[in-house]
């Protein structure tokens, strides 16, 4: 028999596949992998760190910069941590938009995902059909915020532009088209032959290793546990009405099916925000410096972040730690890694939806 | 622009960026903004490659990647620094890991302000730099073939 020939591969940092700079040693034996090793770092800038030199009120705009596809949710998480030192309770019709916009934010990390998926296993015109939705989002974004990609929306104490009743309803009437469009997409994820060869089997994640791992968002979803942060009740989702997606089949289709439904139900609550809003103030005036600290979870589309922030009575903050999804889910990565073949690896790292640059800040 | 003179092949690296910029760039690939329709091809290869476009700053970690991307590229070449952060650090300036922008480690022929950059821009930037390319290749030529 002929010994098989044991061999370490470099992937990445720059490689086709990935959007994001990461770097895995591959150990192979032939073709199969036995071993992942990452190392991270390529992105790091320390933003944390910039605490020091912005008073709270400038670090709103640092903190967006953590990861320009979830950039209005770190600013909202941050300011929720900021105001819960400041023990305010922002205005009712706020915590709708901030709603409205987290929801927008997660239809457009997820088509935006689906794309990268479909660019990875070499399905062109799936790439861009869905990257054609995303840009209807972002239009949609950029009508009522004045950004596509950063905000600025957030302010400490509630947000800082309104929507009128016309916009709103007009957003609901484009997501009641999109919605058709994007279901005759993702029914070619769900339902393509050839998809459906690449992502079954792939990457299997059992629920004990889920658990085991600290596997969060659509990941720990596709693993059959069904967790999410938003049923803890923060903003307004207590008023709404949705389901926890959940798959038992925790592979890589399982992922795929978990992240495609989740774009129906922001759709959804989206729907059920705009009837909802009640009218009021947007903001509340906040006095003085934040002394005490507090935290914050909140579900990001890729899964739960945590923001944690110190104040001491001045202007400059002790400390803010943000604890980001990717991060918990790469430890799930490396562990399904092993087993599968070199040309899966691509798809395989895709499938959690990595986020480098929040991960490493 | 009164037509293009070259279909260029672009690569695309995101040094210490946010992403905001990379999804911008990649954004401008997509059907909305077409750069294809151009003859613009994204490339994984930098040999590939005649234009670069980095997003981000410069960190300690991935200052030999970039040298080596860019030295891998065959002349002529250009580089286009997308988004503030990649023209002199932004936002992330003060932050101990970001040496500043692109320029500091690799020279680079355009910048493209923004944060994010706007796809127009980007776009502009790369038309920009397909005019660098070619005056570029034309002083090649005076010199017999020689970039320097
Ligand atoms: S310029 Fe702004 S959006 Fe672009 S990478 Fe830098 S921080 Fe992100």
């Amino acid at each position: 028999m002929i010994m098989s020939k044991r061999s370490v591969i470099p992937f990445g940092p720059q490689h086709p596949v990935l959007p994001e700079p990461i770097h895995l040693d591959l150990v192979l034996e032939d073709e199969k992998i036995i071993e992942a090793i990452p190392s991270i770092g390529y992105v790091h800038r320390r933003l944390e760190k910039l605490i020091d030199k912005r008073d709270f009120k400038d670090y709103l705009y640092v903190i967006e910069r953590l990861c320009g596809i979830c950039s209005f949710m770190h600013g909202m998480g941050y300011c929720e941590a900021v105001e819960r030192v400041f023990d305010t309770e922002i205005p009712d019709r706020a915590k709708y938009l901030r709603m409205i916009w987290c929801e927008m934010s997660r239809i457009h990390s997820h088509l935006l995902w689906l794309g990268l998926l479909a660019d990875a296993f070499g399905f062109d015109a799936l790439f861009m059909q869905c990257w054609r939705m995303r840009e209807k989002v972002l239009d949609m974004f950029e009508a009522s915020t004045g950004g596509r990609v950063i905000f600025s929306v957030n302010t400490i104490g509630g947000v800082r532009k309104d929507m009128s009743k016309d916009m709103l309803k007009g957003f609901v009437n484009e997501f009641n088209s999109m919605e058709k469009e994007i279901r005759r997409l993702t029914d070619v994820f769900l339902h393509d032959y050839s998809v459906e060869t690449r992502l079954r089997g792939l990457g299997i994640l059992t629920k004990e290793d889920a658990l085991r791992f600290g596997a969060v968002g659509p990941m720990m979803r596709a693993s059959s546990i069904a967790q999410d942060t938003r049923k803890t009740g923060y903003l307004a989702y207590n008023d709404i009405d949705f389901d926890i997606i959940t798959s038992d089949e925790c592979d890589g289709y399982a992922r795929c099916f978990v992240r495609i439904n989740e774009i129906f139900q922001s759709i959804n609550i989206i729907r059920q925000a705009v009837e909802k809003i009640p009218d009021g103030q947007i903001s509340v005036p906040i006095k003085g410096n934040p002394d005490g600290e507090a935290f914050v979870r909140l579900e990001q589309p890729r899964g739960e972040a945590i923001y944690y922030v110190k104040g001491n009575g001045t202007k400059f903050l002790d400390r803010v730690r943000v604890r980001t999804p990717t991060f918990t889910n790469l430890t799930s990565l490396i562990n399904i890694l092993p087993g599968s073949e070199l040309a899966d690896v691509g798809l395989q790292i895709l499938t959690i939806d990595p986020c480098v640059s929040c991960t490493e800040r | 622009m009164s037509k293009m003179k070259k279909s260029p092949w672009i690569m695309h690296y995101d040094g210490a960026s946010c992403n905001g910029c990379d999804i911008e760039v990649l954004a401008c690939l997509t059907p909305l903004y077409d750069v294809e329709r151009f003859g613009v091809i994204n490339t994984g290869n930098p040999k590939h490659a005649d234009i670069l476009l980095i997003t981000g700053g410069i960190n300690t970690q991935c200052e030999s990647v970039v040298k080596q991307i860019y030295s891998q590229m065959a002349e002529p070449k250009v580089v286009v620094a997308v988004g503030i952060c990649a023209c002199n650090g932004g936002v992330f300036k003060d932050c101990y890991n970001i040496k500043g922008g692109v320029d500091t480690t690799i020279p680079v022929d355009v910048y493209v302000p923004g944060c994010a950059a706007r796809p127009e821009s980007i776009i502009d930037g790369v038309v920009k730099a397909v005019d660098i390319l070619e005056e570029k290749y034309e002083n090649m030529k005076k010199k017999g073939g020689k970039a320097h």
